[in-house]
C-alpha cells in the first residue's frame, strides 16, 4: 500500500455545541484528484481548513508523506508544500498579475539594491510567471495588466497557477468553478488535470457532481462530520454518491447498502 | 504567449490613476498662467510649494492609512500636538533642540501606534478610532500649551524654514525634504515588498492574510509610520511659522484628504499612487494661489477645492464601473 501524501487520523472540531469535525478521516494518495463532497454542514469546510492550517483541531492527527506534522497556521501549511486556491479570497484585485504569482514570498533585486534597498526584481518575477503561466498554457496578453481585468476563469487560471508553483506536495482548491461559466470551469478542469498530470495530487472542494464526476479519481464523502464513504467514481452512480451523501445509503464492502428508505425514496433511489 | 516586458511607458502613463490630475495640475497651471503675469514665475511656484509643504507631508502618512482601506481624521491634531512638544520641550524646558524635535516624533509616532492597536486588536474602524483620537489630540495640545503660543525658537527647529538659491529662486530646506519623502514613499510603495503588502492588504484583508501577510503587524507599522510622517510635518509646521502653535493645524486633518484623493487614490484602499498625492496637494495650492493673484476672495477658492473633491471622487467611480 502506497503511502499517502496527506492523511489525517480522528479530527474533531467542536464550537461550543456544534460539532463540525466528529473524528474524520482523510487520505490522498500520490498523483490522484481527490474529490470532497459532502451536503452543506457536513465539515468540509472545517475539514479543509484543518488540512491547510486555517484551522486548529481539537483533537486528531494529519501526517505529510506518512510523518506527523502541526499545521500552525496557512503559511506554516505553504511552507510544508501545500497549497490551496480559495473560492473568493485568492488574489488581490488590483495589483498585477506577477505580482500576485509572488505576493508574500516577493524576489529582491540581487547585490546592494535588494539587501539594502530592499528593491523588488520585478523583471524576474514577470519572467518567472511567464514560466509559470505557459506551463500550464494559460494564456495572457500582458502579465502586468491589474488582475480585476481579467474574466473570471483567468482570474481562477492566476490563482491555480500560482498555487501551482509553489505547491511541493498538494494543492488545495476550494470550489474553483462554482463562480464561472460552462467554457471557464472547462478551462478550470483541464488545469486540474495538467496539475495532476505534472505529478502533484490535488484535492477538489466541489459541489458540482458532473464536474467531480468527469475529473476525480477518487471521491471522499463527507456526513455529520466525518468520511462516511471513499469511492471511486467508475463504480458508483451520481445519484448513488448523492444519496450516500444525503445518508439514505452507506458504502460497505464496496457495495450500496439502503439504510434509509424514506430518504432512498425521496430522491428516487430505488 | 504572455508578455514578459513592462508595458512602453506611455501606456502606463495614460493607465496611471495620477494621469487624470496631473492632466488636471496642467491645464490649472496653464489657465492661471494665462490670468496673470505673476503666476508662471520660479518664486510664485517656490511659495505654492512651501505653502503646501505641510498639508503634502500629512497627505504621505494620509495616503499609507487610506491605502489600507483606513483613514486618519487626527493627522493635524496629531501634528499640532508634535509641534507644541517640540517647541515647548526646546524653549520652556532647555532640552537640546535636536533632543526635542525627536521626542515630538516620537510622540506622534506613539499617537500613531495607538492608532494601529485600536485598529487591529479590538477591530474598531479606523474613522472611530482617529474621530476619538482627533479630540484627543487637540485636548491635550490645548492643556500642555495652556494655550499659549510658543516663542523664541531656536535655530535648529526653523532650520527647515531657511533658504537656499536655486537660479534667482529662494527654496526652503523643507520643500525640499517634503519633496524626498514623496519620492522616498513612491520608492517604497513601488518597489519593495512592504509596498505590495500595503496595496494587497487595502485590497482585502482577507485575501492578504491567506497570502501569508501578518496583516495586523502590517498594519500597525502604517499607522505608526504615519504617525512619524506627521511628526516630520509637525517640524515643518513649526519651521514654517517659527513659533509653537496650538491652534495650527485644524483644517489639516481634512485637507490632507482632500490632498489624497484629488491624487487619484481610491478612499476604498488598495489603489493609488502617493506621487498622486503631492499633485493632489499641489491642485489645492496652485487653485488657492492662483485665485488670490486673481483677486478672488478667499471663500471661494475653499468653495472650488470643495467642488473639485466631489469631481474627482466621481471621477474615480465611474471609471471603476466601467473597469467592472
Amino acid at each position: 500500500m502506497t503511502t499517502p501524501v496527506l492523511q489525517a487520523r480522528g479530527l474533531t472540531k467542536r464550537y461550543g455545541h456544534v460539532v463540525a469535525l466528529d473524528g474524520a478521516d482523510f487520505d490522498l494518495l500520490p498523483g490522484e484528484v481527490l474529490a470532497v463532497i459532502g451536503d452543506n454542514g457536513a465539515g468540509k469546510t472545517s475539514l479543509i481548513k484543518a488540512l491547510t492550517g486555517a484551522l486548529q483541531p481539537d483533537a486528531g492527527e494529519i501526517r505529510l508523506d506518512g510523518e506527523p506534522v502541526r499545521l500552525r497556521d496557512p503559511l506554516d501549511a505553504r511552507r510544508h508544500g501545500i497549497e490551496t486556491v480559495y473560492q473568493d479570497l485568492a488574489i488581490a484585485a488590483s495589483l498585477d498579475i506577477a505580482t500576485n504569482m509572488f505576493l508574500g514570498r516577493e524576489l529582491r533585486k540581487p547585490g546592494v539594491l535588494g539587501k539594502v534597498f530592499r528593491m523588488l526584481d520585478k523583471k524576474r518575477m514577470r519572467q518567472e510567471s511567464a514560466r509559470h503561466m505557459a506551463e500550464l498554457k494559460i494564456g495572457l496578453r500582458s502579465l502586468s495588466q491589474p488582475v480585476e481585468s481579467l474574466s473570471g476563469g483567468q482570474r481562477q487560471g492566476v490563482a491555480v497557477a500560482r498555487a501551482v508553483a509553489w505547491a511541493t506536495r498538494v494543492v488545495v482548491m476550494d470550489e474553483p468553478t462554482a463562480a464561472l461559466g460552462v467554457k471557464e470551469s472547462g478551462q478550470v478542469l483541464d488545469l486540474i488535470r495538467q496539475v495532476r498530470d505534472r505529478g502533484t495530487p490535488v484535492v477538489l472542494i466541489s459541489h458540482n457532481m458532473p464536474h467531480v464526476f468527469e475529473i476525480a479519481d477518487r471521491v471522499h464523502v463527507q456526513r455529520l462530520g466525518r468520511r462516511v464513504a471513499e469511492i471511486s467514481p467508475r463504480d458508483h452512480s451520481m445519484a448513488e454518491v448523492v444519496a450516500i451523501m444525503t445518508g439514505a445509503l452507506q458504502v460497505s464492502e464496496g457495495r450500496s447498502v439502503v439504510v434509509d428508505q424514506s430518504a432512498a425514496d425521496a430522491i428516487g433511489w430505488s | 504567449m504572455a508578455v514578459i516586458e513592462a508595458p512602453p511607458l506611455t501606456r502606463r502613463l495614460v493607465a496611471t490613476p495620477v494621469a487624470g490630475p496631473l492632466a488636471a495640475l496642467v491645464l490649472a497651471c496653464a489657465f492661471f498662467g494665462l490670468n496673470s503675469d505673476q503666476f508662471l514665475t520660479g518664486p510664485n511656484f517656490s511659495l505654492i510649494i512651501q505653502q503646501v509643504m505641510v498639508v503634502g507631508t500629512l497627505a504621505i502618512g494620509q495616503t499609507l492609512i487610506i491605502l489600507t482601506a483606513g483613514i486618519d481624521l487626527a493627522c493635524g491634531a496629531i501634528m499640532a500636538f508634535g509641534g507644541i512638544v517640540m517647541t515647548k520641550l526646546a524653549v520652556d524646558n532647555g532640552l537640546p533642540p535636536l533632543l526635542a524635535v525627536a521626542a515630538g516624533l516620537a510622540v506622534c509616532a506613539a499617537f500613531g501606534l495607538v492608532n494601529g492597536l485600536l485598529v487591529t486588536r479590538i477591530s474598531l474602524p479606523p474613522f472611530i478610532v482617529t474621530l476619538g483620537m482627533l479630540n484627543v489630540a487637540f485636548a491635550l495640545t490645548h492643556i500642555y500649551s495652556n494655550e499659549q503660543t510658543v516663542v523664541g525658537l531656536p535655530d535648529p527647529l526653523t532650520f527647515l524654514g531657511q533658504t537656499f538659491q536655486v537660479g534667482q529662486t529662494n527654496v526652503t530646506y523643507g520643500s525640499l525634504l517634503t519633496i524626498l519623502l514623496f519620492l522616498l514613499f513612491a520608492y517604497l510603495l513601488g518597489s519593495t515588498a512592504w509596498g505590495r503588502h500595503v496595496y494587497a492588504l487595502g485590497n482585502s484583508p482577507e485575501v492578504a492574510r491567506l497570502t501569508g501577510i501578518r496583516t495586523r503587524r502590517l498594519t500597525v507599522g502604517v499607522y505608526t509610520l504615519a504617525g512619524l510622517i506627521y511628526g516630520i510635518a509637525a517640524l515643518l509646521l513649526v519651521s514654517r511659522t517659527g513659533v509653537g502653535d496650538p491652534q495650527a493645524g485644524q483644517t489639516d486633518n481634512l485637507d490632507s484628504i482632500t490632498a489624497v484623493v484629488l491624487g487619484g487614490t481610491s478612499l476604498f484602499g488598495g489603489r493609488g499612487l502617493v506621487i498622486g498625492t503631492l499633485v493632489g496637494a499641489l491642485i489645492v495650492g496652485v487653485f488657492r494661489n492662483g485665485l488670490q493673484l486673481m483677486g478672488v476672495p478667499s471663500i471661494y477658492q475653499t468653495l472650488i477645492t470643495g467642488i473639485l473633491v466631489i469631481l474627482a471622487v466621481a471621477v474615480d467611480q465611474l471609471s471603476r464601473r466601467r473597469n467592472r
